[in-house]
């Protein structure tokens, strides 16, 4: 099959029912295990080697209908909160045998309460992640942290896993997330090859399947897509910054190209592509995994890094790629986002980047006004 | 209907508590404008000021600088400030009136605050916390130190011993730079010294609280309990702050054997969930007591801690008992059902008829979610239960009316149903 045509195929599914794919997949593998992971970044190889399959659980995107989480979380909490509460309440991931959630943000901790309590069958997992970056300490704790967690997944699942199979799992991830970054680094090179819409797609398949077939899926896409070859557009050169949990709508995704950007670099899935060299499998590997974390992990709004200033990260990337202006795409009310753009705008106005701010939610169905946004704002930069 | 009644009792602990204040809060601005003492700034949820008062470094706490601002009706500006360069209306107010002063003068109606020497991120359960220090240490580009504290996650609802051991390391390293800044070695006996105040302090505090227990109670475990609040936070480990509470629990005591209440009559007694208005307290104050209605228990008393349920800070273990204290004994580092279960207790242990849930946009800690809690409390438990919406800090949210409707409709229900039981009881008692 021509790859646009595989693309196109993923990209139907997501948009129309995602968590459809799971549940088929469960459907022919009656004996295998699912856990659902939460964004931002979840150690998904723990899942792995306990013999579970990890899967992403990232919202209801814009065919959902929220009914019954809107009476559990008030107006001002974002919407994947109330969306991935509205799956359960209408038993649209009755696949899972386990789901986690992580310290990203208070809405999403609480969250992980409220599942515990309204889905007892449901295994209900937790992980503090650590944010103190600067003690030699913190990796004992982050070790320790998984080995908890490991234990309570080989308790689901009912394997045993030994260093062997979790050094597996983790050679089988490293080759994913190093096809992702040959994914993302083949769009800043040569972004009129490959847009960002064929990015997300190729990326976000990754949370729905086991990694295997991702990495085939994937490796002939690289493949086919090294064989473009188109003239560059007279597009802007952007950076995109702040949907890292939430997901924004795909027709949002391609609406700002299609206004006339190129997106060099952005954070959509970055839990899912969330080191920036492979993690090594030599050594214990649940301290290695752990280790990995605090050294080799990309920055996030929701790791707060203090051996860096934040608004300097942004700036960096902004250099390192070439982008002449940033997009900060944040989800409404999410609280880690709006306060980076705080800190971001600041930096950015100072260091005389022009940037476009837009606020996005995963139910909404109506582009128009962000394209106007969009147009404006690269017609004041084309000709200014 | 119910008369309107307020409540007017001033005693010798608020006297005392506003002395006391008024030089916390010299000494604050004898730092900012005379460079008499260094600043630690920190967080209130369960903190280690044992380790800044060991050191004579002066805490002082940005949470405290704008629930003042909000109390004397001078925030809006601040936050309006804020929100120009860049915060939005969604991000809690608390954080913008605070960077609105920092970036500022740093002077207010009650103190100038000084630049910190040191920015102790204490991040316990409020993730807010880590953008706000994160922020303010972009801004003067000061040292920060990130001190993590594990969100209590396991089924016991405890830590683990890792957790333990990581957070008693990282204090170490606390020590290490406090070193640094100061110049002098850590002082142990001073700090054992202070500890045991805190633990004698914590101690105090439970007892007070538990006198709400009686009927009437003596004191209002909501709006009364601020009172309390500021010399726990601000006065942990000094001789003043055990002295406040000595004063504090005699004046309590007196009043439980006079039969003493804060209202003339009390005719409810609730249980309250979530920080208060600050920008409107007594105005929201006045919407209960004219129900000749009185909070007995509040969870927001137990942000700092939670001494009520056992805990001592214990001076030969001076690093362990901090760091017991920060992971489990604070409502804020205690997951979503577990305060549940505090409330439940509340509830039950402190005979109350009802339970407000106060949901305040800024803080998502406390608020996100509640409308769960709400299912839990009617649906599960039976419990009367209100949630209304304002704010802790923004003027702006605080729709008097619309609160006045709810609260009134809520307690004409009670009401009824207290006439319709005590009917009950009547007749029964005549067959």
């Amino acid at each position: 099959m021509k790859i646009e045509n595989t693309i196109a195929d993923y990209r139907e599914a997501l948009e129309e029912a995602p968590l459809e794919r799971v549940a088929q997949w469960k459907a022919s593998h009656p004996d295998k295990k699912i856990v659902g992971c939460y964004p931002v970044y979840s150690p998904v190889e723990l899942i792995h080697a306990a013999g579970m399959l990890p899967v992403g659980i990232l919202g209801g995107g814009n065919r959902l209908e929220i009914a019954h989480a809107d009476s559990r979380f008030q107006s001002f909490v974002c919407s994947i909160v109330k969306s991935t509460l509205e799956l359960a309440m209408t038993d649209r991931i009755g696949f899972l045998d386990g789901i986690v959630f992580h310290s990203i943000c208070d809405p999403a901790r609480n969250l992980g309460s409220v599942y515990k309590r309204n889905f007892p069958k449901l295994m209900v997992e937790y992980i503090h992640f650590p944010q103190n970056m600067t003690s030699p300490h913190t990796v004992n704790y982050l070790t320790a942290e998984y080995r908890r967690l490991l234990e309570s997944y080989t308790q689901l699942s009912g394997a045993k896993a030994d260093d062997e199979s979790l050094r597996r799992s983790i050679r089988i991830y490293n080759e994913q997330r190093r096809l992702l970054r040959e994914l993302y680094a083949l769009r800043a090179a040569q972004p009129q090859n490959l847009s960002t819409v064929e990015t997300y797609v190729l990326t976000r398949t990754a949370t729905l399947m086991p990694p295997e077939e991702h990495i085939a899926i994937l490796t002939e896409a690289l493949a086919a897509l090294r064989l473009r070859d188109e003239k560059p557009k007279d597009r802007i050169r952007v950076v995109l910054e702040g949907s890292f949990c939430e997901q924004p709508p795909l027709e949002l995704i391609e609406g700002l190209e299609a206004a006339g950007c190129y997106i060099l670099d952005d954070d959509f899935l970055t839990g899912w592509r969330f080191f920036t060299e492979d993690i090594p499998v030599d050594g214990d590997p649940v301290r290695s995994l752990a280790e990995s974390y605090i050294k080799r992990s990309v920055y996030s709004g929701v790791k707060h890094d203090t051996r860096e200033r934040k608004s300097q990260h942004l700036l960096d990337r902004v250099k390192e790629t070439g982008a002449a202006a940033v997009v900060i795409l944040a989800a409404k009310f999410c609280e880690p986002a709006l306060f980076d753009y705080a800190l971001y705008r600041q930096a950015l106005e100072k260091a005389g980047i022009p940037h476009l701010y837009l606020e996005f939610e995963e139910k909404m169905w109506i582009f128009d006004k962000s394209r106007t946004e969009v147009e404006t704002f690269v017609e004041s930069m084309l000709f200014d | 209907m119910a008369e309107t009644t307020k409540s007017t009792y001033q005693g010798q602990m608020h006297l005392l508590q506003k002395e006391m204040m008024g030089r916390y809060f010299e000494r604050v601005t004898r730092a900012a404008e005379q460079g008499d003492g260094k600043a630690v700034y920190m967080l209130i949820s369960g903190n280690p000021v044992e380790l800044v008062q060991a050191f004579d470094l002066v805490p002082v706490y940005p949470e405290i600088d704008a629930l003042q601002l909000a109390v004397k009706k001078a925030a809006l500006p601040f936050i309006l400030k804020a929100e120009e360069i860049g915060y939005s209306m969604d991000n809690c107010a608390y954080v913008k009136a605070d960077v609105g002063l920092f970036l500022g003068d740093r002077k207010t109606p009650f103190a100038t605050i000084p630049l910190p020497s040191l920015i102790l991120c204490n991040y316990v359960g409020c993730n807010v916390y880590l953008q706000w220090f994160e922020h303010l240490a972009e801004y003067c580009d000061g040292e920060i130190y990130n001190l993590d504290i594990p969100f209590l996650r396991e089924p016991s609802g405890k830590p683990s011993k890792a957790d333990i051991e990581y957070v008693v390391k990282q204090l170490e390293e606390v020590i290490v730079a406090m070193e640094r800044l100061t110049g002098k070695d850590l002082d142990w006996a001073k700090l054992k010294r202070i500890v045991a105040l805190s633990g004698e302090t914590g101690e105090l505090w439970a007892k007070v609280k538990s006198l709400t227990k009686h009927a009437p109670t003596p004191f209002d475990a909501y709006f009364d309990s601020v009172t309390m609040m500021a010399p726990l936070y601000c006065l942990r480990g000094t001789e003043d702050g055990l002295k406040f509470f000595q004063t504090a629990l005699k004046e309590m005591e007196e009043k439980v054997q006079m039969g003493q209440g804060p209202l003339p009559e009390e005719r409810f007694r609730f249980v309250i969930e979530g920080p208060p208005p600050w920008p409107y307290l007594r105005t929201f104050r006045d919407l209960f007591s004219k129900w000749g209605a009185v909070a007995v228990a509040s969870t927001y008393s137990t942000v700092g801690g939670l001494w009520e349920f056992g805990f001592k800070h214990d001076p030969n273990r001076p690093l362990e008992s901090i760091a017991e204290h920060m992971l489990e004994w604070n409502v804020t580092n205690r997951n979503f059902l577990q305060r549940y279960a505090q409330i439940r207790r509340y509830i039950e242990e402190w005979n109350a008829d009802a339970l407000i849930i106060h949901s305040v946009k800024s803080c998502r800690l406390f608020s996100a979610g509640q409308g769960d809690m709400r299912e839990y409390f009617t649906k599960d438990l039976n419990v009367p239960t209100l949630l209304i919406e304002s704010d802790i800090e923004d003027p702006r949210y605080f729709s008097e009316a619309q609160i006045k409707n709810r609260i009134d409709a809520f307690f004409e229900s009670l009401e009824h149903k207290k006439i319709v039981r005590e009917a009950h009881a009547a007749a029964g008692g005549a067959a």
